[in-house]
Formats: C-alpha cells, sequence, structure tokens
C-alpha cells in the first residue's frame, strides 16, 4: 500500500512535471527535425549525429571561448554542415537515404571521439566547461505548483516550444510550407508548376540539422555542462517515433515528445523513491523503458499514420 | 494528303500560335524527335496523333519546358522562344495537362491550383483569396470543382477540371491536353469536348495528344501524324478519315479488329459470388460483384479507371483480402488463399501494373521467367534451384513469344515494355493455366505488339481456358470478349454481349446506368 | 574480367578516397598521414604476431559483414547486428559456463547454436514487427541494441558477476572452447576464423542456389511481385532478418568461445557496425565481404599502433563513416571512375 501512494505522490510533486519538460526538450527539437526533412521527402535518421555533434560543438567552443552562446550558435552551424552533407548525398546524388544517415552518425561518433584527445587532451568525456543556467521568470515563478514546473527552467525550454510554433507557422501558413508539402508528396506535380524541388529539399534538411544541433546543444551545455561519448543515446530514433507518432505534423510530434518526456520522468521519479528498493545493478533495467517504448510505439503506429508519399525517394526528372 | 504545304511563302509567323520548328532531341539510345516541324494556327484544335512511343509526348514536353531540345526553334505568337522550364513556358502561356494528373493527393482543389503562384498578405500564404479566385476561374469556364476538397477525395473527372483550371489560373492561351480521356466514359468524353469548344471560342488554343482516332475525327481541325520520332502527316480534319490517320501511324494497312472465330465455352471454371473489398483507404471498393467465367470464353470487365477493377482483380488473384462473399475455383472455395495456392490450382495472371507486379527489374530473364513456379520441378529439386533447366525453359519460352533480345542473361528491367509483357505473358501462358485473369494486358504497347498479345489470348481461348479480361480498352473489350460486364464504382452495371449492344449502351453503363433502366428507358 | 573490375572499382575508390580525407583530418590536428598510416600498416602485418592479431581481429568481422550483407540482398537493413552479436554471445555463455562434463565434440556445436539461436531471435523481432506493422528495422533494431546493453549491463553486474574490476561473466567451461589453431606470442587463432569462412560459402551457396535463396532476394528487389508470384512476403523478410541475426549471434559466439571465453562488455565493441561498412565495401557479396572485413580487421589492428603517435583509434571509424558515405551514394565514385575511363 505504501508503495502505491508513493508512486501516486510522483504525480503531485511539480518535480515530475519539469523533469518531463526537460526530457522532451531534446526530442520536440530532434522530431521537428525529423519533420522538416521528411515532408519534403526526405527521410533523415543522421538526426542521432547531428544531436552528438551539436553536443560536441557547443562544448568545444564554450570551452574555447568562454561563451556558452557562442558554443551553440557554431553547434547550429556544425548542424548545418552535417546537414549540408546529408542533403548532398540524398538530392544531388540520389543516394540511399537511410545508409547515408548511418553513414552520418558514424562520422559524427568517430569525429567526436577523434577529436577529444586533441582538444581536451582526455578521452571518454570533458570536464565541466559553463552552462546555459536555468532563467526565472518572476511573476510566474510565485504562481504556486505551475511556477515551480515552468517558472524556473532552462530557456532551452521554451525555445523549444517556440521552435515548435514557428515550424507550425512555417509548414501550414506560408506559401514556402505549401510547397514544402507539395514536394514531399508529388515532386513531379511541383517541377510541373515551376516548383524548385532540389531547392526546398536542401531547405528541409538544413532546418532539420539546425533544430537537431539544438537539441544536442541542450544535452551539453543546457543541462550538465559538458560533453560526454555517445552522449546522444538514441534520442535521435525516439525523434524520429515521435515524429511518426505525431504523423508528420510539428504539434502531434510536440505532443508526442511530450509523451515520453512523460514516460521518462515517471522512470527517473520512480527509481530515486525510498520505499521501492533496488539494486542499483537493476537501474540498468529501468534504462531500457525509453527504448522498449519507443519499439511499441512505432510498430503501433506506423501503419496508421501515412508518411509522405515522396519520403525517402529521389527526385529525378 | 499535304494541303498544308501550299502557299508556304504567304506564310506569316503571326498567323500561328505556336511553331516547333527542325526540332530534334535525343535520349540514350533513342532518338525520340527527328527534326519535327509542326505548326499551329490561332484558335484551332490541333491533334497530335501517334502510337506509344511515337514521340508525341517528348515533342510536348519541350514545349512545355520539361527538357530543351538538342536543336531546332520554338515560336510562340511569332515570337523565337527558349525554356528552360515549365515557368518559361507558362510565362509565354502555355498550360498542359498531363497524362498523368500532376496534383497532390494530400492538398485541396484551390490549394493545387495556385501551387507556384501563390496569393500572399504579408508574410501568410492567403488561402480565402486562392479559393475566391478559383471560383471565378470555375464559374466563368463552366468547370465545376469543389474548392475546399482533397484531391484524393473527388472523381477522377473533377481531378481533369482542376488540371484545365490550373493552365488557365497562370493565363494559359495555349493549352495542351495529353490522353485526356483515357479515364473518361464515352459520356464524360463528350462532356470534354464541350468544354474544348468553349475554350476555343474564348479565344484559346488547344492542343490535342491522343492515339483514339474517332475522337480524334470528332474534335480536331487539323492533324499531325507521327511515327518513330518523325512527322508522316498533316491532315485536315474535314478531308480524311480514320484509315488515311492510321495508315500514316503505322505505316501499313492495319487490321483494326482481329477476327474472332466462334467457339464454345464448356462449364464453369471460375466464380465470384457477392464479392466485397475495401481500398488502400479503407474505403468500399468492390460492392457485391458477382459473375462466373467458363472454359473457353473471354469475359471482359469494362469501365473507367478507379471504379474498383484494380481491387476486384487483387482480390481474386490472392493480392487483397475480401471482406465478404466467396470465389470458387474449379469447385473449390479459395477466398482469401495465398497467391501460391491459386497457382497450384492453375490460375495466372497478367498483372495490370507490370514493373510493380509481374516483373522483378533486377532478375534477370531467366529467373523472371520461372518466377511463381521456381520450385517445383522441373524448376527446383528439393531445396536447389535447377539452373541448367531453368535456362532452358527461358530460352524456349523467349523464342515462342518473341521476346528481343534473346538473351537470357537481360535483366528485366532493361528490356522494352513491350518485350517486357511479351515475357510476362509467355510466362503466365505457358504455365499452362486453367484460368488467367487478364488486365490491362496492351497498355503502352504499339500495335504489332498489341496485335500479338491479342492472338495468344484468343488461342487461349479456344484452348478451352477461361478468360478474365479486365481493360479500359472499349475496342479491346469489344473485339475479344464473348460476354461483357461493365463495371461502376465497384458494381456491376449490366452484361450484355458484344454482337448484341452498343458503344453507347456500355457507355451509359460505364457512367453509371444500370442495363435495365438503360432498356427501359428505351421503351 | 571487365565486370569483376566493373563491380570493385566503386569499393575500391570510396576505400582510396575515404583514406585520403582521413590523411588530411590527420594533417589538421597537426600529425604526419605517412607516418600514421606506415605504423597503420606495420601494426597490422609488420609480424607474424600482427599478422595473427589482424585474422584474429577479422574473424567475428567476417560474420557481421555477412550478417549485415545477407540482410541488405533482402531488402532489410539490419543494424542491429551489435545488439544481436551480444546477445547471442550473452547467452552462450550462460549455456557454457555449466558444461563440466560434456565432450567438446558436443559442447561446442550446441554452445554455438544457442548463440545463433539467440541472434536470430532477438532479430526476428524487429523482422517481425516489419513484416506484421511495417516498422521501419532501422529504428526497431537500433531499439534493440540500446535494450542489450542495458540488460547484458545488468547480467554481469548482478547476477552473473564474477570477480573484481570489469564486469564480466564466468569463464565457460573449456570443453565449450573453441580449438586453436596457430599460436604467436600471446596471440592465439582459434578455429573461430575456419567458421567464417565456412558462413561465407554458406551464405554464397544458399543466395544463389536454392529456391530459399531466390526467394528472399526477390522479396528484397520487389516484394510486390513476390507475392504477386506465390512468395510469402512476410516470412521472408522474418527469415532473412533471423538468419542475418544467427551470424550476428554467431560473431559473438566466436569471440566468447574463441578470444574471451567469458562474456564482457566489450564482446561486441562496434563490430556489428563495422559489419555495415564490409558488406557495404563487399558489395553484399561472400567474396568481397571476406575481403572488405580483413581491410576492416588490418585497420583495427594497425590502430593500435597508430595511437602511440597520438591519432587516435576513432580515425578507422571515420574512413568507414566516408566509405559508407561514397557507397550509398555511389553515383559520386562513378562519376569519377567514368571521367577517368573517358580521359583514359
Amino acid at each position: 500500500m505504501r508503495v502505491l501512494e508513493a508512486i501516486l505522490s510522483i504525480f503531485i510533486n511539480p518535480q515530475f512535471y519539469k523533469i518531463a519538460l526537460t526530457v522532451a526538450t531534446p526530442l520536440m527539437f530532434a522530431s521537428l527535425g525529423g519533420v522538416f526533412s521528411e515532408i519534403t521527402g526526405v527521410v533523415n535518421i543522421a538526426l542521432e549525429g547531428i544531436i552528438l555533434m551539436g553536443a560536441f560543438t557547443s562544448v568545444v567552443f564554450t570551452y574555447l571561448t568562454g561563451n556558452v552562446w557562442i558554443g551553440i550558435l557554431m553547434a547550429i552551424v556544425s548542424g548545418i554542415i552535417l546537414a549540408l552533407l546529408h542533403a548532398w548525398g540524398s538530392i544531388k546524388w540520389a543516394g540511399n537515404q537511410v545508409v547515408l544517415g548511418t553513414a552520418i552518425i558514424l562520422l559524427s561518433q568517430g569525429l567526436t571521439g577523434f577529436l577529444m584527445e586533441p582538444i581536451f587532451g582526455q578521452p571518454g568525456q570533458t570536464d565541466f566547461v559553463g552552462k546555459v543556467d536555468e532563467m526565472t521568470i518572476p511573476g510566474l515563478v510565485d504562481i504556486p505548483f505551475i511556477g515551480q514546473v515552468i517558472g524556473e527552467i532552462s530557456p532551452f525550454v521554451y525555445i523549444a516550444f517556440a521552435c515548435v510554433i514557428f515550424g507550425w507557422w512555417l509548414i501550414y501558413k506560408t506559401k514556402l510550407g505549401l510547397r514544402m508539402r507539395s514536394v514531399g508528396e508529388n515532386p513531379e506535380a511541383a517541377d510541373t508548376l515551376g516548383v524548385n524541388v532540389y531547392a526546398i529539399r536542401y531547405f528541409g534538411v538544413i532546418m532539420s540539422g539546425v533544430f537537431a544541433s539544438l537539441a544536442g546543444a541542450y544535452l551539453s551545455v543546457g543541462e550538465i555542462g559538458q560533453f560526454k561519448e555517445l552522449m546522444s543515446g538514441g534520442r535521435g530514433f525516439i525523434g524520429l517515433a515521435a515524429m511518426i507518432i505525431g504523423k508528420w505534423n510539428p504539434i502531434g510530434a510536440m505532443f508526442a515528445s511530450l509523451f515520453f518526456g512523460v514516460f521518462g520522468a515517471f522512470s527517473n521519479q520512480l527509481q530515486s523513491l525510498q520505499e521501492i528498493t533496488v539494486a542499483s545493478n537493476v537501474k540498468s533495467l529501468f534504462d531500457t523503458i525509453p527504448f522498449i517504448l519507443t519499439i511499441v510505439v512505432v510498430a503501433g503506429f506506423v501503419g496508421k499514420s501515412r508518411p509522405p508519399a515522396a519520403d525517402g525517394v529521389p527526385y529525378e526528372k | 494528303m499535304n494541303d498544308l504545304k501550299k502557299d508556304l511563302k504567304h506564310e506569316r509567323h503571326e498567323d500561328y500560335a505556336v511553331e516547333l520548328i527542325e526540332i530534334t532531341k535525343r535520349f540514350p539510345g533513342v532518338l525520340a524527335n527527328d527534326r519535327v516541324t509542326v505548326k499551329i494556327k490561332k484558335g484551332e484544335v490541333h491533334a497530335i496523333v501517334g502510337e506509344n512511343g511515337a514521340g508525341k509526348s517528348t515533342l510536348m514536353n519541350q514545349l512545355y519546358g520539361l527538357y530543351q531540345p538538342d536543336s531546332g526553334e520554338i515560336r510562340i505568337f511569332g515570337q523565337k522562344k527558349s525554356f528552360a522550364g515549365p515557368r518559361d513556358a507558362i510565362k509565354s502561356g502555355i498550360g498542359m495537362v498531363h497524362q498523368h494528373f500532376m496534383l497532390v493527393d494530400t492538398l485541396t482543389v484551390a490549394e493545387n491550383i495556385v501551387l507556384g503562384n501563390e496569393p500572399v498578405r504579408g508574410l501568410n500564404f492567403d488561402l480565402r483569396k486562392a479559393r475566391q479566385e478559383v471560383k471565378e476561374l470555375s464559374e466563368k469556364y463552366g468547370l465545376y470543382v469543389d474548392v475546399d476538397a482533397k484531391i484524393e477525395d473527388i472523381p477522377v473527372g473533377m481531378q481533369q477540371r482542376v488540371e484545365i483550371i490550373k493552365t488557365l489560373y497562370r493565363g494559359a492561351n495555349i493549352i495542351i491536353l495529353d490522353e485526356p480521356t483515357a479515364v473518361l466514359t464515352p459520356q464524360e468524353v463528350e462532356e470534354l469536348f464541350v468544354i474544348m469548344r468553349n475554350l476555343q471560342n474564348s479565344g484559346k488554343t488547344i492542343l490535342f495528344i491522343s492515339h483514339k482516332l474517332n475522337e480524334v475525327m470528332e474534335i480536331s481541325d487539323r492533324i499531325t501524324v507521327m511515327r518513330g520520332g518523325k512527322v508522316t502527316g498533316e491532315l485536315i480534319t474535314k478531308n480524311t478519315s480514320e484509315r488515311e490517320i492510321a495508315r500514316a501511324m503505322v505505316g501499313r494497312d492495319v487490321v483494326l479488329k482481329l477476327d474472332k472465330a466462334p467457339h464454345k465455352p464448356k462449364d464453369v471454371v471460375f466464380e465470384v459470388k457477392d464479392l466485397w473489398a475495401k481500398d488502400n483507404r479503407h474505403l468500399d471498393a468492390v460492392q457485391g460483384v458477382s459473375f462466373q467465367v467458363r472454359r473457353g470464353e473471354v469475359v471482359g470487365i469494362a469501365g473507367v479507371a478507379g471504379n474498383g477493377q484494380t481491387e476486384l482483380v487483387e482480390a481474386i488473384t490472392g493480392l487483397r483480402k475480401v471482406e465478404k462473399g466467396e470465389i470458387i475455383f474449379d469447385g473449390v472455395n479459395v477466398t482469401n488463399k495465398h497467391p501460391r495456392l491459386l497457382r497450384e490450382m492453375g490460375m495466372t495472371h497478367i498483372a495490370e501494373d507490370r514493373l510493380k507486379h509481374a516483373l522483378i527489374k533486377p532478375f534477370p530473364a531467366y529467373y523472371n521467367a520461372v518466377l511463381g513456379r521456381h520450385y517445383k520441378r522441373p524448376f527446383a529439386n528439393g531445396a536447389f534451384l535447377n539452373h541448367r533447366e531453368i535456362k532452358r525453359y527461358t530460352t524456349e519460352l523467349m523464342e515462342e513469344f518473341d521476346v528481343r533480345p534473346r538473351i537470357i542473361e537481360h535483366l528485366g528491367g532493361n528490356f522494352s515494355g513491350g518485350n517486357q509483357q511479351k515475357l510476362v505473358v509467355g510466362r503466365e501462358i505457358k504455365a499452362g493455366p486453367k484460368f488467367m485473369v487478364v488486365a490491362q494486358p496492351t497498355r503502352g504497347l504499339d500495335v504489332g505488339a498489341i496485335e500479338f498479345i491479342h492472338r495468344q489470348i484468343l488461342r487461349m481461348r479456344e484452348h478451352d481456358v477461361g478468360i478474365l479480361l479486365i481493360s479500359m480498352e472499349l475496342e479491346e473489350i469489344f473485339s475479344l470478349s464473348d460476354r461483357i460486364l461493365v463495371m461502376y464504382e465497384g458494381q456491376i452495371m449490366g452484361e450484355v454481349r458484344p454482337e448484341e449492344t452498343t458503344i453507347e449502351e456500355v457507355g451509359l453503363m460505364m457512367a453509371g446506368k444500370r442495363l435495365e433502366e438503360i432498356r427501359g428507358d428505351k421503351k | 574480367m571487365k565486370k569483376i573490375i566493373e563491380s570493385i572499382a566503386v569499393p575500391v575508390v570510396a576505400v582510396l578516397i575515404a583514406l585520403l580525407i582521413s590523411a588530411l583530418i590527420i594533417l589538421a590536428i597537426g600529425k604526419n598521414p605517412v607516418e600514421a598510416y606506415g605504423k597503420l600498416i606495420n601494426g597490422a602485418f609488420g609480424s607474424q604476431q600482427a599478422i595473427i592479431d589482424t585474422l584474429i581481429k577479422t574473424t567475428p568481422l567476417i560474420l557481421t559483414g555477412l550478417a549485415v550483407g545477407f540482410g541488405f540482398r533482402a531488402g532489410v537493413f539490419n543494424i542491429g547486428a551489435e545488439g544481436q552479436m551480444a546477445t547471442g554471445a550473452l547467452t552462450a555463455a550462460i549455456f557454457a559456463s555449466n558444461f563440466g562434463g560434456l565432450p567438446p565434440a558436443i559442447a561446442i556445436p550446441l554452445t554455438m547454436l544457442m548463440g545463433m539461436l539467440a541472434g536470430a531471435g532477438w532479430a526476428a523481432i524487429a523482422g517481425f514487427l516489419k513484416a506484421k506493422t511495417g516498422a521501419h528495422e532501422v529504428v526497431t533494431t537500433i531499439m534493440l541494441n540500446w535494450t542489450t546493453t542495458y540488460i547484458a549491463s545488468f547480467v554481469i553486474t548482478g547476477p552473473l558477476a564474477t570477480g573484481f574490476g570489469t564486469p564480466k561473466s564466468p569463464e565457460i567451461s573449456a570443453s565449450a572452447q573453441l580449438p586453436i589453431l596457430m599460436r604467436v606470442g600471446a596471440m592465439e587463432l582459434s578455429a573461430g576464423i575456419i567458421i567464417s569462412v565456412v558462413a561465407a560459402i554458406f551464405m554464397y551457396v544458399f543466395l544463389n542456389k536454392t529456391t530459399i535463396g531466390y526467394e528472399i532476394k526477390a522479396v528484397g528487389f520487389n516484394p510486390y511481385a513476390a507475392e504477386y508470384g506465390g512468395i510469402s512476403v512476410a516470412k521472408n523478410i522474418v527469415l532473412a532478418m533471423a538468419i542475418s541475426g544467427a551470424l550476428a549471434g554467431l560473431a559473438g559466439v566466436t569471440e566468447l568461445m574463441g578470444v574471451h571465453h567469458r562474456f564482457l562488455g566489450e564482446l561486441s565493441g562496434g563490430k556489428g557496425f563495422d559489419g555495415i561498412s564490409i558488406a557495404l565495401i563487399g558489395q553484399n557479396n561472400p567474396i568481397g565481404i571476406i575481403f572488405a572485413a580483413l581491410l576492416i580487421g588490418a585497420l583495427r589492428t594497425g590502430s593500435n599502433e597508430m595511437q602511440f603517435m597520438g591519432v587516435s583509434k576513432y580515425i578507422v571509424i571515420i574512413v568507414q563513416a566516408i566509405v559508407i558515405f561514397l557507397v550509398a551514394a555511389d553515383r559520386i565514385v562513378k562519376v569519377i571512375y567514368a571521367r577517368k575511363k573517358v580521359k583514359a
């Protein structure tokens, strides 16, 4: 009985909701990136690699310049570069987009590992270099309960929500968005009307790089202020799952990310409950939850939500 | 035949809306357009006629800026033009309605029409203005469309009207219609002709690409005939005949209809009872279809594309789930059984979409030739393939069915369309079936290949094979079938014998009227 | 002959370009690439001991390359070879720790079988999901990889924990260990290499001579046409993933039985991912895969020596990433190759 009470007490703790938001934040960025790319017809598995590179680059430049915002800016630059590489291979050379994405992930893992020693003098992980502190919003922070959730929280969370709204507006309310959607569904039709299919696809992929790198920057300088090997931890793929559940819609992907965030927060809070005592190594089993969840969700949703018709198919005249 | 060629010296460029002068276009391995010259007068309906592969589409694609000519000149209303892409052609007043519609399924009618030339309000896309402008055009030219409907939800006839409005929205004065009647019932074709005359009266010039001679005779003012990339005829419609056009199209006198010997069908080999099946969007596509096919008879199912024929064929051949009803083959209930069992029992299938279903492009011809029986003797011994026997069989098949080039290692995807089809037809026939499902067997083929395949089908009929033929070419249905069924919106509208009916009657059924109603109306 | 040259042109040129770009990266951190590559070659082939080391490293790579390559032939991208390898090794380790009395003639094949079944089962989960729901195997297999990592971590720090230091499982019984073929200094080459080559031969025969091989290829090329031809697409997708997983599991098993003799965290150590570049370089062909595995094995071995001059082992991953990129977008290479042909 005490165990049940303890579990229910998780939900009345504002910390739970705050953690849900922070777990969801990188996923919101990643899934939004996935949407931008796939809605124009380019499959982007490389998100995982771009996240990792974003995390690394932001730490490197924070370390070199002492300014965390320059670090974040350079992370975005790195994301654009990797995305351009993926776009180049996929669009100009009509390569197999899934395999290309895998190459980018490996490249990112290789480069980040390779540069650890030359730049930081040690492998595995860096020391603390600096982070973006949580920001306190006066007035908001004083509201009971809600204030403890969003009144004092990393600015990245707000930036993530802003990006989602921006993404939704761009895709559904502007003519650029109309063209993006047409290019992903029927590029030939768009081409016959003079729409530049290649340029639109490059745009979609580059934007996915921008958002994914922000996810990475958050993981490093937004949360812990350092870089650890392989710290992207599968989030690129979970982000893709959120995109699928969200039916390739920015708002839908946001909700799906929040869903994963809730699960992650629950798992986190469960482990720190005193009423449940488990050996430390069982913690490893808890860590499998997000991955098994992703499998279940992807398997359950894939048939029901339909990707853009030309997704993954190179366009050739 | 060459009435046009007189008075060349007195021509003025301004008389012509379009002049294509000595256009040449080469693709790897084929000279698609060989110094083609076509001149189209302002305000006329000009037909461009030829078989599949004659070069008509390539020519039009250059006029629309999708390709650039290797050499030659294009003049629009007397002015020399060079189109780097469709935008340039559109700016010069050219609009094109493609054979395969260029529409984005998930967007609405209004969005599709304005795509690429969207009205804006500040940073936003002005959907309200788009809808308004489309409604205005729709009313002005009498082209009824539902502006807010998604393309995937509207019927084919409306989709075509959307395509036409697309061209008018961009101020087209010259409208190219590429094989527009392939997806229409005879009645809808008449409606299209009315629209074309309206457009002509508004001062538009219309290019009408087709291989249907009767339509060309009805609607056009002048005709250019192409064959093998060259112009082989320039005719004035009221002075010529179908026979003359056909001869210019094919280069010899064409037998427009094969002789079908009378043949007595035997017992029922295949039966369908109250069959229901859904399409890919989970809507009912086949709604209670019933019919029988006897050994030695050809049952033809006529109907415009999109009325459930594809789903019916897939349900019968085990590629789609049957929701309700029964399929009985040779006395055995085979509803929802796997294609393997159906093939084992003696059913074969010439698929509608050969590249999607019937052929594996990266497989060599000898692997394609045994697809479906690859695991049986003599092609396999237990778990292992017998390559020698497979290759021998393939050589035999390619000889019998005139598949070229006669190279068994040639990859499936490298054969031309006609030869791919001959390979598939050969495979399905040589398997010695009791019942064949033949769907769109001659789509995209030239006259020679069509003749060959029709002969094979009639030969099977004489050997007491039951044949179900699904086709959108009424001529094919009429010339091959012993009985004709017409399908509309998933249901059979009626059953007739070709000698006891008319194109008009069948056309009415294709458009949704039941046979009883039609014959009842006559009384 | 011309055909063979044409088919190896793409991977060969891709490898050369990758080595070139990597040389530039080495230069960028202030090291001499010629010296680095010299150490690489020396470390891989410079002595008898080095050659044996290279062969030891190559053994599992042949198998993971076959695993991924087989998947590609069937139209599935098995990026989960890493997890399947670990699953196979872990299962076999648990199984083989308890074999004191059985003779090797039984213990060895049985252990191998357990490992292969475990790898096959793990991969079949992704195959089944793909066949039934269309779930993309890349997402599901990567998720399964991560799941394996954590489950294995749990097992060797908990129920099976042995000794001190690095978490590991108990040693497997001697009768389940593979016989040693050659011993040079501290390097022992086990019979695993023979198993790998036999597996390659098996893959060749299976794909080219059997009816199931025909069906798997048909499904990989065109699932619609395969179904039309009476082939069960769902069954073959699952089968292809299972066979692929079995090969990956076998890789884990040979590492277990031939090298480490117990399960530890680094047993799979990236070899599953190596399989991807190996399959692509080898153009999914068993013979090509053997050569490609040798190449990557040499790079891995040689890179140890390169580390001493401050060039990180990660350069090998960078080389592989570039190769995968160029083979996936092979038109880049083909254009270069065509230009050279025109000049010549």
